[in-house]
């Protein structure tokens, strides 16, 4: 809706919204990405620390220099080091709200927000109306003199949010927004900033290691593990599909990859895994929930398909239930109430059976 | 390590003891000692020269001169061959302000010999009964205009210093050469500006030779110690600031006899030869 | 009953420690202090406090007083000027021989304040590599002049503002600099208008340190703008001078010198060095 009204009124041939191929390589790291996104549309970079999440979002910002790729936003070429391109931070319409905030301390609430505005070249006073304006626009209506230092975390995200949008820019930048909130404003704040983002007319980029964040604040996923896109989708796609371990641990799933042979999938370890459906394709991965794992002390009669014997590794109270980590020729998770932990007297490095229904097992195209 | 060093310094005292005994002879028989020398026999043994050492019993130890840094070459020299001629003493200086050596010597410093640049500073110290005895007048200084070599700004006489856009350094009235200036020109009647009222003599001296000023007003002991660095100029008014230099042992000499020794030294040859040497008038 | 001493504990936790400064600590931290403070304790039991008035009096301490205030401040000035963005070069860039740059900056620190008059002196004299083209140019020249005082303040004064507001520079974070950027500043008004007041309790201290510098600065003046009162003459020298004949008089002037410098530090520390 919006996407298309911005897309009608820029030249035909130029993208309208976020077009990156971001390069950068440092000492033994190297980043390289793609990154696309229509205007209105809220993509997160998913990513476990260290995954180049931060440097990708430095370099949209112009604070890293490209090594190669380049960055386009709406229609104009921001950086291509091929060409001899680059637009420093302070010329690209482009907003940060950094994961500490960043919020100047020596500057009211409102001056905060003014301050884009007048190194825009906006008078003083026209910045201070549309400042409080901003403040308004998050609730901050009762805050506008007071300093960073005496607003509280939530607070400070929503300056550091108005602050951002003030210059309307149109890529905006979240690093960890919701990181440095306690467990309960970070439910509060994270409800508010779907909404606002929601209603911002540009691109925007949320980074994130929280799965949860992501799901709730982005249209679009991208996965970053060791400098490259392993995954991109939406958050369903994602959560049901995933294709690493890492994305996999993130959405709670068991996850292996193999050949299809019919009527299941051989893993690598020269295991059967035995499933309902099978998609197209010769290489597969499959996934099912810990939930779809049953325990046995002895082996169990009737010998369901998918049996192994294992060993118990580790075990974590979620919520709930149990999370038991298990190991033998095929690693498990498997969840099981508090009550069988008992029964089944588990505990690290006792052998069990474990059985999985062959019915919650999906299988999809590698 | 220090016994080399200190028979590589032996034989340096034995050189300028040779020296300074063949000066010692040709002077002897010079002009204007005569007088003054029935003073310097009350505190030094009869014969004048290098046999003082031999007919007293031998002197031993530290002796410490305090003397007003316009000295410095003068007695660091005398100091040497007075170690050659008392081997068993060691002559140590502290050079410094006349008046801020008088100030330690009052307040106690362990001191065996001063001598002092002016007669004021050495009333300080008479004063405060620090002094043992009378002091002894050593040498007279004078004062010279000293002025770039070739005498660029060509400066002839004390009025000279009036010329317009002449820079002038002068010692700041509240030091000896200072007051000494100021007497000189009161005595010309010649009024002017200095750039600069230096605080000691050396540091009116350098402003001369770094050619921030044209001229100052020093000492002439001065004027030769900087060697061609600067050509001194006469002026009659000098005659009417006369600076006396008074030497006395001190009181509290820890080392009495090697203090009354050395003053007697400076009164008598070779002191008499090193301070004409430097520019030094008998006084 | 098993909670209250656990209670209890807490309570003695929190209770905020007093008197816990460790001997080692608090024994030579206090004969610091005496060492400090004994010598001024010294001057202010010596002094004639019946010639106070007199001397407060005499055109020449009134001259040397206001000369030093003036030309403490203006160097204070002039090293504002150049040493804060001297110091952001410093914090803030990468060249090479930086390291250098950084001791040759701080060399004044340890020069001799005459040598540095004399360095001076061969740079900006009427003989020196500048001063010459200055007087032959303009027909000016530094040594001699009040201007002469503050260069030469200027010069031993500037290391310690620019070590402080170096300093201050590492310590603030130059991520507020980038957030700056990303809001559409240049680099010159994310300084003025970010870093700089971030800064700002390094800068005054700085400032004040130099300012202290340039009011004692004896060596250096003296040796590259001489002496002449109400032209040259600062309290310093004017101290320096009256020790040769009336170490009495020197130590009231030191107290005049002491009593004005402590009563502005005190003042400006009310003011602007209060670090919120």
């Amino acid at each position: 809706m919006t996407g298309l009204e911005t897309a009608l009124d820029t030249a035909p041939d130029a993208a309208p919204g976020l077009d990156a191929h971001l390069v950068v390589a440092r000492d033994a790291f190297r980043l390289d990405v793609h990154l696309t996104a229509a205007p209105g549309e809220v993509v997160a970079l998913l990513g476990p620390n260290g995954a180049g999440k931060t440097t990708a979002l430095r370099a949209l910002a112009g604070l890293t220099p490209l090594g190669g790729g380049h960055t386009r936003l709406a229609g104009v070429d921001l950086e291509d080091p091929g060409r001899r391109r680059y637009t420093p931070p302070e010329r690209r319409p482009v907003g940060v709200v950094f994961q500490d905030y960043l919020l100047f301390p020596h500057l009211s609430a409102l001056d905060n927000v003014a301050f884009g505005l007048r190194c825009q070249g906006v008078g003083r006073r026209e910045a201070r109306v549309a400042a409080a304006e901003w403040l308004e626009r998050v609730g901050l209506a009762e805050h506008t003199g007071v300093k960073p230092g005496r607003l509280s975390g939530g607070q400070a995200q929503r300056v550091a949010l108005a602050r951002a949008l003030a210059t309307h820019p149109r890529l905006l930048l979240l690093d960890e927004p919701l990181a440095a909130l306690d467990a309960r404003t970070r439910v509060e704040t994270r409800a508010t900033l779907r909404r606002h983002l929601a209603d911002f007319d540009g691109v925007a980029v949320v980074i994130t290691h929280d799965p949860l964040d992501a799901m709730v604040l982005a249209d679009r996923l991208t996965v970053i593990e060791a400098g490259r896109a392993v995954q991109d989708g939406t958050p369903a796609e994602v959560a049901r599909h995933p294709r690493t371990d890492y994305v996999a641990r993130l959405v709670g799933l068991n996850l292996y990859r193999g050949t299809a042979s019919p009527g299941g999938v051989e893993l690598a370890a020269g295991q059967r895994l035995v499933v309902a459906e099978l998609p197209d394709a010769a290489e597969v991965f499959v996934a099912f929930p810990p939930s779809a794992v049953t325990l046995y002390r002895s082996r169990p009669d009737g010998s369901p398909r998918n049996l192994w014997q294992v060993e118990v590794d580790g075990m974590e109270l979620h919520g709930d239930t149990v999370r038991v980590e298990l190991t033998g020729p095929v690693p498990l998770l498997a969840d099981v109430t508090p009550l069988a932990v008992a029964e089944l007297e588990l505990a690290p490095g006792r052998p069990v059976w474990a059985a999985v229904k062959a019915t919650e097992a999906r299988a999809y195209p590698a | 390590m220090g016994a080399i060093g200190t028979v590589r310094a032996g034989r340096a005292i034995m050189a300028t003891l040779l020296a300074g005994a063949m000066v010692t002879l040709a002077a002897c028989g010079g002009d204007d000692d005569g007088k003054k020398d029935e003073k310097a026999t009350k505190a030094a043994p009869q014969t004048p020269g290098s046999t003082p050492a031999a007919d007293t019993k031998p002197l031993k130890g530290t002796v410490t001169v305090f003397a007003a840094a316009s000295l410095t070459e003068t007695f660091t020299a005398l100091g040497k061959q007075f170690e050659a001629a008392h081997p068993g003493v060691t002559v140590k200086f502290n050079y410094g302000g006349s008046s801020a050596l008088a100030a330690s010597i009052n307040q106690g410093a362990p001191a065996d010999v001063f001598a002092s640049a002016d007669e004021k500073n050495m009333k300080l110290v008479t004063d405060g009964k620090s002094a043992d005895g009378t002091p002894t007048a050593f040498a007279k200084n004078t004062l010279q205009i000293a002025v770039a070599p070739g005498n660029p700004k060509n400066v002839k006489s004390l009025a000279d210093l009036k010329q317009d856009g002449l820079k002038v350094a002068q010692c700041a009235p509240q030091v000896p050469c200072g007051a000494a200036a100021k007497t000189a020109l009161d005595a010309g009647g010649v009024k002017f500006t200095p750039s600069t009222l230096e605080q000691d003599v050396k540091a009116a001296l350098t402003k001369l030779t770094l050619g921030e000023v044209d001229a100052a007003l020093v000492y002439r002991t001065d004027v030769k110690a900087a060697g061609a660095k600067v050509v001194g100029v006469d002026f009659p008014e000098s005659a009417q600031a006369v600076n006396t230099y008074p030497i006395v042992p001190l009181a509290k000499a820890p080392n009495a006899d090697a203090a009354k020794a050395f003053v007697a030294f400076v009164l008598a040859e070779p002191g008499r030869t090193a301070l004409t040497a430097a520019g030094f008038q008998a006084p | 009953m098993i909670g209250s001493p656990r209670v209890r504990r807490r309570v003695r936790a929190e209770r905020p420690r007093r008197g816990g400064a460790p001997l080692a600590l608090l024994v030579p931290g206090l004969i610091g202090l005496v060492f400090l403070v004994l010598p001024l304790i010294g001057l202010l039991i010596r002094a004639p406090w019946s010639d106070l008035g007199s001397q407060l009096g005499s055109t020449e301490v009134r001259e040397a007083l206001k000369l030093s205030l003036f030309t403490a401040t203006a160097a204070t000035g002039i090293v504002l000027v150049l040493g804060v963005p001297l110091a952001w070069l410093l914090a803030r860039t990468d060249f090479p021989g930086r390291r250098l740059v950084r001791a040759l900056v701080t060399l004044p620190l340890v020069l001799p304040p005459v040598v540095g008059g004399v360095a001076l002196l061969l740079v900006l004299g009427r003989r020196g590599i500048v001063g010459e083209w200055l007087d032959d140019t303009f027909g000016y020249t530094l040594p001699f002049t009040t201007t002469g005082v503050i260069v030469a303040e200027a010069f031993v004064a500037m290391p310690f503002l620019v070590i402080s507001v170096e300093g201050a520079l590492r310590a603030a974070d130059p991520r507020y600099e980038e957030a700056a950027a990303t809001l559409g500043a240049s680099r010159w008004t994310a300084f003025r208008r970010v870093t700089l007041p971030l800064i700002a309790p390094g800068v005054a201290a700085g400032a004040v340190l130099a300012w202290a510098r340039a009011l004692g600065e004896f060596g250096a003046t003296i040796t590259f703008a001489g002496n002449f009162p109400g032209k040259t003459q600062t309290m310093p020298l004017a101290v320096y001078l009256a020790l040769e004949t009336d170490p009495e008089a020197a130590i009231v002037l030191s107290l005049v010198l002491l009593a004005v410098s402590v009563l502005i530090l005190a003042g400006l520390r009310e003011r602007w060095m209060t670090t919120s």
